[in-house]
Formats: structure tokens, sequence, C-alpha cells
């Protein structure tokens, strides 16, 4: 938002943080990275039955720097992570990434020369959501405890800091 | 049909068959390497036979077999008439130093990607085909991972009963 450098510490910055924090996760959209399997269980999560819309993500932006929140799922090849790479370079700040399913996160069933051994690899992950693939109501949860991690954060570059230690 | 192509290729190419295995109704026969170009044009052109469909060109690694003893490599080619509904295999062994073989692709067009693959993933350079580069395999990935002395994962995935062994690389 730019106000991170320009206002110093005072009071008026903790209700600040909270509302920044809650106006930022409301309104999250997901830049879903369906790669394989695991996208079918996104689909399905923001479909009707499993509906995520309820919780902010009511579009889900097919170009990267349009995003807020980038969901890989799926395995991520040898051959595809560049692209990855190059993908999340174009999202703006503030991003997160969750890494869905099993192969995204550590390379699941995939121990060869073609899968990269989980997407933590190439690019920082916020939240693992296990499973292969993970129910929705997994993935819910994920996202949930993602608004948890970002409800934590602050404006100000010294409780920033000081949250990178903890967290 | 085993007999016709039999005689046909005991007529056109004698020498050229060294030994022919059917399993499980499967017939493939081994011929001799400088006669595969030969023999599948022959193949392709005859009427009678109409032999007119590659369906997969694959390959085979026999490092540390008793296969290995006339050749490394194996690469076989899928032929499948239509007339007769018959599949015939067409097997070829290559030495394990530089292995080199003729390519298809005036014969077939589809043998252009086959053999692409097969380069790819087991390293066999195809002689005349006009387009050898990688097809499958990341751009930077070194070697050829479908042979046997290519490490086969980074390590074994911990259990309990090693996991206080430190993580070992699976050749």
């Amino acid at each position: 938002m730019g106000l991170e450098e320009k206002i110093p510490d005072s009071i008026i910055l903790t209700s600040m943080d909270k509302m920044v924090n809650w106006a930022r996760k409301r309104s999250m959209w997901p830049f879903g990275f369906g790669l394989a399997c695991c996208a079918i269980e996104m689909m399905s999560t923001f479909a009707s039955h499993f509906d995520l819309a309820r919780f902010g993500m009511e579009v889900m932006r097919p170009s990267p720097r349009q995003a807020d929140l980038m969901i890989v799922a799926g395995r991520v090849s040898a051959k595809m992570a560049p692209v990855v790479k190059r993908l999340y370079d174009q999202m703006p700040n503030p991003k997160w990434v969750i890494s869905m399913g099993a192969c995204a996160s550590c390379g699941g069933i995939f121990n060869n020369y073609a899968i990269i051994q989980g997407v933590d690899k190439i690019i920082p992950v916020d939240i693992y959501v296990p499973g292969c693939p993970p129910r929705p109501e997994q993935l819910i949860e994920g996202i949930m405890k993602l608004f948890e991690k970002i409800q934590k954060e602050s404006l100000s570059p010294k409780k920033e800091a000081a949250n990178k230690l903890t967290a | 049909m085993e007999e016709k192509i039999r005689e046909f290729l005991k007529a056109k190419f004698p020498g050229a068959i060294i030994r022919e295995d059917n399993f499980r109704g499967q017939q493939s026969i081994y011929i001799r390497k400088e006669f595969l170009f030969d023999i599948c044009k022959a193949l392709f052109d005859n009427r009678e036979l109409d032999f007119i469909f590659l369906a997969d060109i694959c390959s085979l690694d026999w490092l540390g077999q008793p296969d290995e003893s006339d050749g490394r490599f194996e690469v076989i080619y899928n032929l499948y008439s239509f007339k007769h509904k018959y599949r015939l295999l067409l097997k070829v062994k290559l030495s394990g130093v530089d292995p080199k073989i003729d390519s298809l692709t005036s014969i077939w067009q589809t043998a252009n990607w086959l053999e692409r693959e097969v380069f790819d993933l087991m390293g066999i350079i195809f002689v005349g085909h006009p387009d050898l580069r990688k097809i499958v395999t990341a751009d930077d990935l070194d070697g050829y991972p479908l042979r046997k002395d290519f490490p086969l994962t980074y390590e074994v995935p911990q259990f309990s009963f090693n996991k206080d062994e430190p993580p070992e690389v699976i050749l």
C-alpha cells in the first residue's frame, strides 16, 4: 500500500493494522495455478457446493498481475519450473502462496529426475496443504490458517521483523 | 501370416533375420542393423502384406542382463497391417558404444517425433534424421534418463526403520 515506508511507529498504527489486514484477507483474488489432479479438487472448492466466494475469493484471475494468492495445485515438473518462477515474479506485492497437495509440498510419490521435489525450492510458500488430493474442506482449512497468518501481519517494519522471527 | 512374412523376407533379404520369437501370440523378428531401412521400405511398399502403420518405436537397455551379449541397446519397431489385422515387432540390437541406426523418417513421417523421444531418453543417434533434439525432458537435464546407469531417485523416503540413517542415492 505504500504506507509501510512513510508512517513511523505510532499508536494509530495498531488499529490501522487490523483494518488493513482484514481488508486484505477478506478480498483476496486467487490465481489458481492448477497443474495436475489437485486442480480438480481446487475447481470443486470454487464451485457451488464448497463455495470459496463466501470468503471473498469471488474472481479467480487468470492473470498474475491481478491476483494476490497463488495456489500451486499439482506436481511441478522441471520443464514447468521457470514458468512458475516467472509468474510468481509477475504478481504484485502483497502476495501469498499456498502449496496444495503432496506433490507441490514435497514431490509427492514422484521422486525422480522430472519432478521438482516441492515447489518451495523455487518460490517461498506460506501454507502447505497435504493430501493426495486434499479434500475441499482441507483446502478451506488451509485458507483459514492463511487468514490467521495474515491477521498477525503488521504495517510497521519493526513489528514485521519480530513476526518473522516468531512465526 | 508368419509364413508369408518369413518367405518374403528370406526371398528378398537372405541373411537378414537373426532369429524369431513368439511370446503369447506376439511375433517379433530380430534383424540385422544394415537391413533395417530396406526391410521397412519393402514391407511398406508390398501391397500383399501391407504394413503401412508404424505404431511405436521403443528402446531397451540390457545393461547387466544376459541379453547384453549381442548388444546393449535394443530398438523395437511396432508395425501394424490393417489389411490382415496383424502386428509385427522388428527388433534391432545395437552396441553400447556409439549406438547409431538409420532413421525411418523418409518412409513414415511419424517416425520423426518417435525417434526424437528415443534419442532424448536413451541416447541412440538416428542417422539421417532431419531435426534430432530433445523433446520430452527439461532443457537443462544432462544425460539420458532411461538408461540403467542414470540415478533413479534423489534419496530414499524416510520411514521409521531408516530414519536414523542419512538419506542415500539409489542408482
